[in-house]
C-alpha cells in the first residue's frame, strides 16, 4: 500500500529555491558539459517553458494536444510584428504573444474539446496543420511564407523612434532599456521568464483548479456526477498551456527575431510531447528536465561530423574504426533526428513515466536492498509533486 | 458540367490513395486497436520499393569504346543496363514497365514489414493506452523516414509510367462531350482502378474467406471473438501484414503521380488520418468512401474559380470538413457506437 | 408531495419500451428501493433521473423544480448524488483527495479557476473531509493511493464522496452487487448508519432482497418497464403480483 501525504508549502518554497538558483547558475555548472553557451542556455530556458505549459494539459487533465506547435508560432509572429510597429523591446511583444496566443488557443480549445481521446488528438493536429498551411500560403502577407519574417531597417517602430533609438547600423537585435537580449543577457532575460512560468505551474500543481485538472485525468464521469462542469476546465488548461507556447515562440523571436512557419509543423509538437513524457508528465521538474535532455543530445549531436567521429574512434583497429564509425556517423549531424526517432520509441517502451518516475523507482530499490523496509517499502512510485 | 466531372476525376487518384491508406489504418485499428502513426511510413516504404527496383533493374554496365573517340582522345562510355544486354528487348520492356513490376516485389517485401513491425514492435502495445501507442509509433515513423532519408536522399526521386501510359486519355469523348474537353492522364485513371481494385479484393477477402469472417467478427466484438478459443494473436498478426501490403501497394503506384520523398509518409498519414476520422473509426466502408469523397473535395477546393473566393481554401478544405464532421456527427460518416468514446 | 416525482415516463431504446408510463413518488427522508426481474427497466429510471438519458416524454421533477434537459453536473449541484454500481471513484488520487473534490464542488459550484490557492489551506475544508473519511471508516487511510483500495473500500469511498456534499437524494445502483458476503455487510452496515446520522432521501435499486429488507421503508417493484406493487417491504413480501412477476426468481 502506498502512501503520498502532500507537499507542505515550505517544501515547495525549497524547492522553488533550489529550481531558481540551479536556473541562474546554469552559466557555471553547465561548463564541465560545454553548454554553457547563451544560445544553447537560452534554448533549454524557452523550450523547458514551452514543455512546461504543455505539460498543464497533458500532464495533469491527459489531454494529448498534437498542435501546440500552432501556438509557439503564433506566439512568434506576434511577437515579430510588434518589433516591426513598435520597436525591438522584448516586453509589449512577450505580452501580446501571449495575449494573441492565448486568444487562439481558446478558439481552438473551444473546438477540439468538444471530443476526448484521439479525437481530440486528430482534431489539434488538423488545426494546426491549416495553421501552417495557410501560413505557407494565404497568408503570406503576414507571415511572408517560405522566407520567414523579419524586422527591416524600415519598418514603423513607433517607439523606437519615438525614444530617438530609430536608426540602427547593422543587425537590429532587441534590446530592453538599452540592454541588448542577445548573449549572457539574453538568457537571463529567458530565464526570469522561465522562473515565472515555474512558479505559476507550482501554484497550479498545488491548487484546487490543479486538482479537478487531475480528476479530468482520471474519471471524468465521476466528475460529472460530483457537480463539477469538466470542459470549462478542460478550456482554461488549453489555453494556459497555448499561453506558455506563445509566451516561448515569442522568446525564441527575442533571442533571433526571425519566425518562420516551420516552427508550427506537427513534427514541432511532437518534439514537445517527447520533452514532456521524457522527463516525466504530470511532474513539476519532468518537462523542464525532459527540454533540457533533448535540446543537449540535439546539440551534442548534431554538432558531430565524420572528422569528429574518426577522431573519437582512432584508437581502434582501422577496419573496425571505418565500420564503427560509418555506423554511428547515421546519428549524428544531420541524423539527429534518427536518434530522436529512437529516444522516443525507447522512452515510451520503457519509460512510459519519464525520467523522474525512472529515478524514483531506483531510488525505492537502493531503499529497499538496505533493508529500510520499515513498512514504508513503496511498490509503486507516485509522481513527484 | 464538364469543369465539375474533371474535378471529379482529379479527385479520384488522390481519393485512392487516402482510401487505401485510410483502409488499412482502420483495419489495424478496427482489430488491433491500435492508433498506428507509423502507418503513413509503411506507404512511403512501399513508393520506395518502386524506386528500389527501379535503381536494380536499371543497373548499368559501363564499357568502353576504343572505336569512338571523344574530342580529347579518350574512348566514348557505352552505357547499358544489364538486364537490357541480358534480355533484349525483353529488358527494356521490363525497365520501363519497372512500376508495375514493382508490386511483385512490394508485396513479400510489406508482408515482411509488417510482421516484423507488429511481432517487434505493436505487439506489446495491445493493452496499453492510446497515447502511448500514438507515441511509440510516431517514434516509429521518424525512425524508418530518417533511414530512408540517409539511404536515398532527401530530394524526390522522379518515377516514370510506361511509356504507353505516357499520355492522356480523351474520355470525354466517351461520355459525348466535344474533344479535347476532359482530359486525363491514363496513369491516374489507372491508379484509380488500381485502387478500386485492390478495395474490392480486400472487401471480397475479408467477405468470403472464413479468415476475413473471424476478422470482421473481431471488429465487432474483440472480447467474445477471443472467448471463442480462436487464436486471434496470429490473425492480427496476418492482417497488419494486409494491412501494410495495401499501403505499400499504394505507395508503389502512386510513384509516378507524385515523386516519392522520405517525408511523404507523414504527409499522407496526417491527411489519411483525418479520412479515418471522417469516415468513422473502425468502420471500412466509411474510409473508403471518406478517402474519395475527401480527394474529390480537394480537388474542387483547387480550382481557380473557387480558390478566387475564398483563397487558401484548398490547402484546408480536408481539415476543416473533418472538424465540422467531429462537431457534427462525432462518430464520423459511418462509424459505430461504442468505437473510441471516453 | 415527494421530494422526488417521476411523471408518465416513457423511454424506447429501438423498438423496446424500457420504461412505459412511469410515475412514482419518493417522500422525503425515507429509503425508497426499487427491485424487479433484469430488464424490468430499473437502471433506465436511475439514468432518467440524473441526466444521463433525457426521456422520450414525461418529467422528472426534484423539490418541485424539473430536472429533465439538464446535464449531470447540474443536478448533482441541485442535491442529488449518484453511487454507481462499479464504484467511480478518482483511482488516481489520494482517497483525501477524492473526498476533497466533492467537497469543493460544493464550495466553488461547478467551474471556478482557484489556481493560486493551496487545496488544502482552508483548515475547514479538509476537517469536512476528513471527518467523512473517519466517519466511513477510512481515515486511517486517507493518504493512500485509492485505486488500490478493495472493491469494499472503494463503495465506502464512493459513499464519502457522495455524503460530504449533503445531497438531499442518494440514488444508489445495486451498491452491493459484486460483493463478497463481508463486503455486502459491512456496506449494509453503513448505509444503515447513514440513514440514521445523515437522513438523507435514498433511492436504491436492488437485486439482493437481503440488502432491500435490511434498509428501505418502502419498495417498488418493476417489471416491463412499469412498476406493478408498491407498498412497505412487509406488504411487498405477501403480494402475488410480485411472486409472479419473478416468476420464482427469487425467494421472498
Amino acid at each position: 500500500m502506498t502512501t503520498n501525504t502532500r507537499e507542505t508549502p515550505q517544501g515547495d518554497m525549497v524547492r522553488f529555491g533550489l529550481f531558481t538558483v540551479v536556473i541562474l547558475a546554469m552559466p557555471i555548472w553547465l561548463m564541465p558539459f560545454g553548454a554553457a553557451y547563451p544560445d544553447l542556455m537560452q534554448k533549454f530556458a524557452i523550450y523547458g517553458l514551452f514543455a512546461i505549459g504543455f505539460n498543464i494539459l497533458f500532464g495533469l487533465t491527459g489531454y494529448l494536444s498534437f498542435g501546440h506547435a500552432a501556438f509557439l508560432g503564433v506566439g512568434s509572429y506576434t511577437a515579430v510584428w510588434s518589433f516591426k510597429l513598435l520597436g525591438m523591446n522584448p516586453i509589449p511583444a512577450l505580452l501580446l504573444a501571449v495575449v494573441m496566443s492565448g486568444a487562439f488557443a481558446w478558439l481552438i480549445g473551444f473546438i477540439s474539446l468538444r471530443r476526448t481521446g484521439i479525437y481530440f488528438s486528430i482534431l489539434t493536429l488538423a488545426f494546426a496543420q491549416m495553421s501552417y498551411n495557410l501560413a505557407y500560403s494565404v497568408l503570406t502577407p503576414i507571415t511572408n511564407g517560405e522566407t520567414g519574417l523579419r524586422v527591416l531597417n524600415s519598418d514603423p517602430r513607433v517607439l523606437d523612434h519615438m525614444m530617438g533609438a530609430g536608426e540602427v547600423d547593422g543587425p537590429l537585435v532587441t534590446n530592453l532599456f538599452g540592454m541588448e537580449m542577445s548573449g549572457l543577457p539574453g538568457f537571463y532575460f529567458c530565464a526570469v521568464w522561465l522562473l515565472i512560468g515555474m512558479y505559476i505551474s507550482f501554484r497550479i500543481f498545488r491548487s484546487p483548479f490543479g486538482l479537478m485538472l487531475r480528476a479530468i485525468k482520471t474519471n471524468q464521469t465521476r466528475l460529472n456526477y460530483t457537480g463539477i462542469s469538466t470542459r470549462p476546465y478542460a478550456q482554461t488548461a488549453f489555453v494556459i498551456s497555448g499561453m506558455y507556447a506563445g509566451l516561448a515562440g515569442a522568446l525564441l523571436c527575442v533571442t533571433d527575431p526571425l519566425a518562420g512557419a516551420e516552427r508550427m509543423q506537427w513534427t514541432a509538437s511532437g518534439e514537445v510531447v517527447l520533452m514532456t513524457i521524457l522527463g516525466g508528465a504530470g511532474t513539476l521538474l519532468g518537462p523542464m528536465l525532459g527540454a533540457g535532455i533533448i535540446k543537449y543530445s540535439e546539440n551534442i549531436f548534431s554538432a558531430f561530423n565524420e572528422q569528429a567521429l574518426h577522431e573519437i574512434f582512432a584508437f581502434l583497429p582501422d577496419g573496425i574504426e571505418a565500420a564503427v564509425v560509418s555506423v554511428a556517423g547515421l546519428f549524428v549531424g544531420e541524423g539527429w533526428h534518427l536518434t530522436l526517432g529512437l529516444l522516443f520509441m525507447l522512452i515510451v517502451i520503457f519509460l512510459p513515466g519519464g525520467v523522474i518516475e525512472g529515478g524514483q523507482r531506483i531510488s525505492a530499490a537502493v531503499t529497499r536492498l538496505r533493508g529500510g523496509g520499515s513498512g514504508g517499502s513503496s511498490t509503486q512510485p507516485q509522481p513527484a509533486e | 458540367m464538364d469543369a465539375i466531372l474533371l474535378q471529379i476525376l482529379n479527385g479520384l487518384d488522390k481519393g485512392g490513395a487516402y482510401a487505401l491508406i485510410a483502409l488499412g489504418l482502420t483495419l489495424v485499428f478496427g482489430t488491433l486497436g491500435v492508433v498506428n502513426f507509423a502507418h503513413g511510413a509503411l506507404f512511403m516504404l512501399g513508393a520506395f520499393c518502386a524506386v528500389s527496383v527501379n535503381q536494380f533493374i536499371g543497373l548499368e554496365q559501363v564499357r568502353l569504346d576504343p572505336d569512338n573517340l571523344t574530342p580529347w582522345g579518350t574512348p566514348v562510355e557505352i552505357r547499358e543496363p544489364y538486364i537490357v544486354s541480358w534480355l533484349g528487348d525483353t529488358g527494356h520492356l521490363l525497365l520501363d514497365y519497372s512500376v508495375p513490376v514493382s508490386i511483385l516485389a512490394a508485396i513479400p517485401v510489406m508482408i515482411l514489414i509488417g510482421f516484423i513491425m507488429e511481432r517487434g514492435l505493436i505487439q506489446f502495445f495491445y493493452k496499453r493506452p492510446h497515447a502511448e501507442q500514438i507515441l511509440v509509433t510516431f517514434g516509429l515513423a521518424i525512425v524508418l523516414q530518417e533511414i530512408i532519408k540517409t539511404w536515398f536522399g532527401a530530394n524526390p526521386l522522379p518515377q516514370s509510367p510506361p511509356d504507353a501510359m505516357r499520355t492522356a486519355a480523351d474520355i470525354g469523348v466517351l461520355v459525348g462531350f466535344d474533344p479535347g474537353q476532359i482530359v486525363y492522364p491514363y496513369w491516374r485513371l489507372i491508379y484509380f482502378l488500381f485502387s478500386a481494385l485492390v478495395i474490392g479484393g480486400v472487401f471480397a477477402f475479408l467477405q468470403l474467406t472464413t479468415f476475413g469472417m473471424v476478422v470482421r467478427a473481431g471488429m465487432a466484438d474483440r472480447e467474445t471473438v477471443g472467448l471463442l478459443g480462436i487464436d486471434i494473436e496470429k490473425r492480427f498478426t496476418l492482417v497488419f501484414g494486409l494491412a501494410a501490403v495495401v499501403a505499400g501497394l499504394a505507395g508503389v503506384m502512386y510513384t509516378p503521380i507524385l515523386p516519392p520523398d522520405y517525408h511523404m509518409g507523414m504527409d499522407f498519414l496526417v491527411l489519411s488520418f483525418v479520412v479515418v476520422v471522417v469516415g468513422g473509426m473502425g468502420s471500412l466502408p466509411g474510409a473508403v468512401a471518406a478517402g474519395f469523397l475527401l480527394g474529390i473535395l480537394q480537388s474542387f477546393a483547387s480550382m481557380t474559380e473557387v480558390k478566387s473566393i475564398l483563397p487558401g481554401i484548398d490547402q484546408i478544405i480536408i481539415y476543416l470538413v473533418a472538424v465540422v464532421i467531429l462537431l457534427v456527427r462525432p462518430r464520423g460518416l459511418m462509424g459505430r457506437k461504442g468505437v473510441m468514446e471516453g | 408531495m415527494g421530494i422526488l416525482q417521476v411523471q408518465n415516463v416513457n423511454k424506447s431504446f429501438g423498438g423496446l419500451k424500457a420504461l412505459n408510463n412511469v410515475n412514482l413518488d419518493i417522500t422525503e427522508g425515507t429509503v425508497h428501493a426499487v427491485i424487479g426481474p433484469n430488464g424490468a427497466g430499473k437502471s433506465t429510471l436511475l439514468n432518467v433521473c440524473v441526466g444521463r438519458l433525457a426521456p422520450d416524454t414525461g418529467t422528472v421533477l426534484f423539490g418541485g423544480k424539473t430536472l429533465t434537459g439538464r446535464a449531470p453536473h447540474e443536478i448533482n449541484q441541485m442535491g442529488v448524488a449518484r453511487v454507481f454500481q462499479t464504484p467511480e471513484i478518482f483511482t488516481d488520487l489520494s482517497l483525501l483527495d477524492n473526498v476533497m473534490i466533492p467537497t469543493l464542488a460544493v464550495r466553488d459550484g461547478a467551474f471556478k479557476v482557484n489556481a493560486w490557492g493551496r487545496v488544502d489551506g482552508r483548515a475547514e475544508i479538509r476537517d469536512r473531509a476528513e471527518a467523512i473519511l473517519e466517519n466511513v471508516g477510512l481515515g486511517d487511510k486517507r493518504h493512500h493511493h485509492s485505486g488500490n483500495l478493495s472493491r469494499g473500500d472503494k463503495r465506502r469511498l464512493e459513499l464519502a464522496m457522495c455524503l460530504v456534499q449533503k445531497p438531499k437524494l442518494v440514488l444508489l445502483d445495486e451498491p452491493t452487487a459484486g460483493m463478497s458476503r463481508h463486503d455486502t455487510n459491512a456496506t449494509i452496515d453503513l448505509l444503515a448508519r447513514m440513514k440514521e446520522e445523515h437522513g438523507v432521501t435514498k433511492i436504491i435499486i436492488e437485486h439482493d432482497m437481503h440488502v432491500v429488507f435490511s434498509l428501505a421503508d418502502r419498495v417498488t417493484v418493476m417489471a416491463q418497464g412499469t412498476p406493478i406493487v408498491e407498498g412497505t417491504p412487509n406488504e411487498i413480501k405477501g403480494d402475488s403480483r410480485v411472486q409472479e412477476a419473478y416468476l420464482g426468481g427469487a425467494h421472498l
